[in-house]
């Protein structure tokens, strides 16, 4: 008489019992309202596994991926951080891993509290006046944003500036489907036009440079069309932040910084904008009130509740701004721990870090024959590399020299992609692993 | 209850913001040593960042204070109606956090990348099998955008058919989570409601009045939210199907039939799952979830990108389908939930899953026996994974609201169950108590709501004023809306108004 899995207690004797007390003689006899034919059919599984199993196979499973330890300089939208070891541990409590949506507030002022203060913390580096708890991702986030501006300006095409994530132009094209938003891809902000509602801008930008978002700010609010800029936050430690140089709705990719690439996901899409659209936006946003009534003559207390929800899915259904209900929450308190971890000197300091490390990798290879960086202006921690060899051979020869190389670019319409990889350094790259970098492009630039 | 850290202070009145000092830290970065870039030009760079200084000590006790101000499945029974609130196997957090798997870059080459990818096709394969729809796109990241994919994948079937222009409506019914609706009219649909008839089910009369050459698609929960199977939904997708239309599955509740019955076997054409629910990875207090979307062969062209291929030299690879409606995610979706999932769904198998439907069945009609009478039941039939009751007597006789059952079921040690959904459930309580659950705990949670139905006869205010236990108690949350707060701000300026 035992339970059929640890994961499920109910014992033979525990099922004959309750089986009794609701009148059913036996268990398969509650699915009876299933249509006979099609119940109980074949289904190929694997067998199941004791967790000694299924520590043993999913370990080796993890060790068939390429060492995570091994040298790489790939970034273009995933990076290395340096994460404070207190994230892990205090987002492993499991009071916040295992709660769900925070519906009843009174018992999730954990989850609320800090969902405030990751829309503080968005706020502070963004410059904008309201966040949200988070989207997806950075692209979601961003296909929201075009959503939210088309309806905000009541106009049916965006327009995006290369060079921006390609993943993220996909995704927005995707969203677009549904109202039918025209994606017009344009290189300089010139090209924006009274037809578009928003002008989407990434920094640093797809090929790492750094822009100066004043102009585009000034170029789109002419024509009446809002600046989404698509922010990293770790460079908002350093940069000027988007907000005070025009942007109306700033998005970004929470993930690198609140823990790990993890093959992309989980991510964490940060959405915030100026509080003239705030009844507009999409998804969770958490509100400061107090208790209704104070208790044993106490003052009443602050708590936090989630808060404008006339705006989602469960109560204005087909009129919601976004049927967005589970997000990303706990990656969004990660991020939050790991921002405030490193605190305001913290955060610049390892921008900066970032910084010194990708410009001095990229003077050091600029100076093997051979191999020139291209110039862009100032950028952060990404540039390109090219060599004596076509970019994809390049790739091919590092990869044989045990080294993860940065990311062919060539196919891109940017002349100074032709023949290049796109390459990331950040403050989380060992110096041997530059070196790495070094002695390999020295050999490979000594044998072409 | 017990297992709140009891603070004196008001704690929620002082953020992070308003504690440490400043030159603290909790973390120290390395200083370049090497040669010094110029930095950038003033007007590209910040000139202040306002952020807690705390040091380690205050920020890992705040976090963990606030921590305690939380309550989770590992606090307690957790009966929240279509959450799927189950145990969440602490293995999954471990694999998925083993480096080889956690540290891995999205663009990483596939070849170095086959523990992550052959572990996700499996998963897929699984997935396929489980539902009876043979394609699968693992990367939409919570149930709601599997929800968007599948109906834009709709969208683009029609379109190649020729079709789109006259098919603008999609036929949602009463009971349904506010997701669907939300969802057909993101993808530019019309939604049409149907009414729910007496026995539970769709009101089949509305169903084949409505169904004409411009509706697009239907979009059904199975089983629904009422906890009730969809009586005759075979015979249904039939009359859709003959309209020209498509059948789409909520999967939210596939917890209830697990091995049991698949929707490619019901006639549905696409459907989305919830691995956070069914398949028990941790719902992080709003995400990271995971929503892949399942279809037949005819819609398999449409898919998200990326799918999963195994190519000929065995190398598993991401492809793009031929038709598909595009990327729903920079990367490849949320893919450390996807480890979670396919850990479980190895240490169950299909024995295991079979007993996770039946036991979850047999819970929520146990729940059902042990409550009968003692709350309304206005669709009074066996019910499957969930049961909903009505507190519409307790709010006619004694003036008690639902909303205050539920707080005072805080007071008892659990947390409540949704409550007013389904819509079409006056005062509604949906509980769901899912298989991990252990029949004491079921019993117990009966004798709480028992106690509570009880109390709202003999001491009405009482529950009024309910909750009395939690780290707070009822909060204003109409004022939160009317004046909202919603970041801090220094001291000396006043709060954000939006």
């Amino acid at each position: 008489m035992s339970s059929p899995h640890p994961y499920i207690p109910a014992t033979d004797a525990d099922r004959a019992l309750m089986l009794e007390r609701i009148g059913a003689a036996k268990l398969d006899d509650l699915f009876d309202d299933l249509p006979d034919s099609l119940r109980d059919p074949e289904i190929a599984l694997p067998p199941a596994l004791t967790e000694p199993e299924l520590i043993a196979l999913l370990s080796e499973r993890a060790a068939d991926n390429a060492a995570p330890s091994r040298p790489s300089f790939l970034g273009a939208g995933a990076y290395r951080r340096s994460v404070p070891s207190v994230v892990s541990h205090l987002i492993s409590r499991s009071e916040f891993v295992t709660a769900y949506t925070p519906y009843q507030p009174e018992i999730s002022q954990g989850t609320l509290q800090s969902g405030f203060e990751f829309q503080s913390v968005v706020c502070e580096l963004t410059g904008m006046d309201v966040a949200n708890v988070g989207l997806y991702d950075v692209a979601s986030a961003t296909a929201e944003a075009c959503l939210m501006a088309a309806r905000a300006t009541k106009r049916g095409a965006v327009a995006v500036l290369e060079p921006i994530h390609p993943g993220t132009v996909d995704v927005v094209r995707t969203y677009g489907r549904g109202p039918g938003l025209r994606i017009d891809s344009i290189a300089s902000p010139d090209a924006v036009g009274e037809g578009h509602a928003c002008l989407v801008v990434q920094q640093p930008d797809f090929l790492g440079a750094i822009l100066d978002l004043e102009p585009f700010a000034e170029a789109a609010h002419d024509v009446g069309t809002l600046l989404v800029t698509v922010a990293d936050p770790f460079a908002l430690g350093l940069l000027r932040a988007p907000g005070d140089a025009g942007a109306d709705i700033v998005t970004g990719e929470g993930r690198d910084l609140a823990g790990a690439t993890a093959f992309g996901g989980p991510s964490l899409g940060l959405f915030a904008a100026r509080s003239q659209f705030l009844r507009q936006m999409p998804g969770r946003i958490v509100g400061r009130t107090r208790e209704v009534a104070g208790r044993e003559g106490r003052e009443p207390r602050t708590g936090y509740v989630l808060t404008l929800q006339a705006r989602e899915q469960f109560i204005r259904r087909e009129r919601a701004t976004s049927n967005i209900s589970t997000a990303q929450a706990l990656i969004g308190l990660a991020f939050t721990i790991a921002v405030q971890a490193l605190g305001p000197q913290g955060l610049r300091a390892s921008a900066e870090l970032c910084y010194q490390r990708a410009h001095d990798t990229a003077r050091r290879v600029a100076a093997i024959p051979g191999f020139d960086v291209p110039e862009r202006g100032p950028w952060f921690q990404e540039f390109l590399v090219r060599g004596p060899l076509p970019a994809q051979r390049l790739a091919g020869e590092l990869s044989a020299r045990g080294i993860t190389p940065g990311l062919d670019v060539s196919h891109r319409a940017e002349p100074e992609t032709a023949d290049a990889l796109l390459c990331s350094v950040t403050e989380a790259t060992p110096d041997s692993h530059v070196d790495a970098l070094i002695n390999a492009l020295t050999e490979i630039g000594a044998q072409a | 209850m017990s297992g709140y850290l009891p603070v004196a202070e008001d704690f929620g009145s002082r953020l992070s913001f308003d504690r440490g000092e400043p030159g603290r830290r909790a973390v120290d970065v390395p200083s370049w040593n090497g040669a010094a870039s110029p930095l950038l030009d003033a007007h590209l760079l910040r000139d202040s960042l306002r952020l807690p200084e705390m040091s380690q000590g205050e920020l890992v006790r705040y976090y963990t204070a606030l921590s305690t101000r939380n309550y989770g499945i590992d606090s307690g029974t957790y009966p929240l109606g279509s959450c799927t609130m189950k145990l969440n196997p602490k293995v999954n957090d471990l694999i998925a956090s083993l480096p080889g798997f956690a540290d891995a870059h999205p663009l990483a080459r596939e070849e170095d990348m086959q523990g992550t990818l052959r572990s996700l096709l499996e998963l897929r394969d699984g997935l396929a099998e489980i539902t009876g729809l043979p394609a699968v796109s693992l990367a939409p990241a919570a149930g709601a955008q599997g929800e968007f994919a599948g109906v834009l994948m709709i969208t683009a079937a029609l379109e190649d058919r020729g079709e789109l222009q006259q098919r603008r409506r999609v036929l949602v019914p009463d009971s349904a989570h506010g997701t669907n609706p939300a969802t057909a009219a993101m993808a530019g649909f019309q939604v049409t409601q149907i009414p729910t008839a007496d026995d539970g089910s769709l009101d089949r009369a509305t169903i084949e009045r409505e169904l004409d050459e411009t509706v697009a698609g239907v979009m059904v929960t199975v089983p629904n939210t009422l906890g009730l199977w969809e009586r005759g939904i075979e015979e249904v997708a039939e009359l859709i199907h003959d309209a020209g239309a498509y059948l789409y599955a909520d999967g939210a509740n596939l917890n209830a039939i697990m091995g049991r019955v698949r929707y490619g076997d019901l006639g549905f054409d696409v459907a989305h799952l919830n691995l956070h629910k069914s398949f028990s990875t941790p719902h992080g207090g709003g995400g990271p979830g995971a929503g892949p979307v399942c279809c037949s062969e005819e819609l398999a062209p449409y898919l998200p990108t990326p799918i999963l291929e195994r190519c000929d030299d065995g190398v598993v690879r991401l492809a793009a389908p031929e038709r598909s409606i595009g990327k729903v995610q920079q990367f490849h979706g949320n893919v450390g939930v996807l480890l979670r999932a396919y850990a479980y769904m190895r240490a169950l198998g299909l024995e295991g899953l079979r007993a996770v439907s039946g036991q979850a069945v047999l819970n929520a009609n146990y729940l059902r026996a042990l409550l009968h009478g003692h709350y309304e039941l206005p669709y009074d039939r066996p019910v499957l994974h969930e049961v909903v009751f009505s507190g519409s007597r307790q709010r006619r006789e004694h003036g008690v609201r639902t909303y205050d059952i539920a707080k005072r079921l805080i007071d008892h040690g659990f947390h409540p169950p949704t409550v007013y959904f389904p819509l079409i459930v006056e005062e509604a309580l949906m509980i769901e108590p899912t298989e991990t659950e252990p029949p004491e705990a079921i019993e117990a949670l009966a004798a709480a709501l028992i106690a509570i139905a009880q109390e709202s006869a003999a001491d009405p205010d009482a529950l009024h004023a309910a909750p009395t236990t939690a780290p707070v108690g009822r909060l204003d949350e109409t004022n939160a809306a009317r004046r909202p707060v919603l970041r801090w701000q220094p001291p000396e300026s006043s709060a954000l108004s939006g």
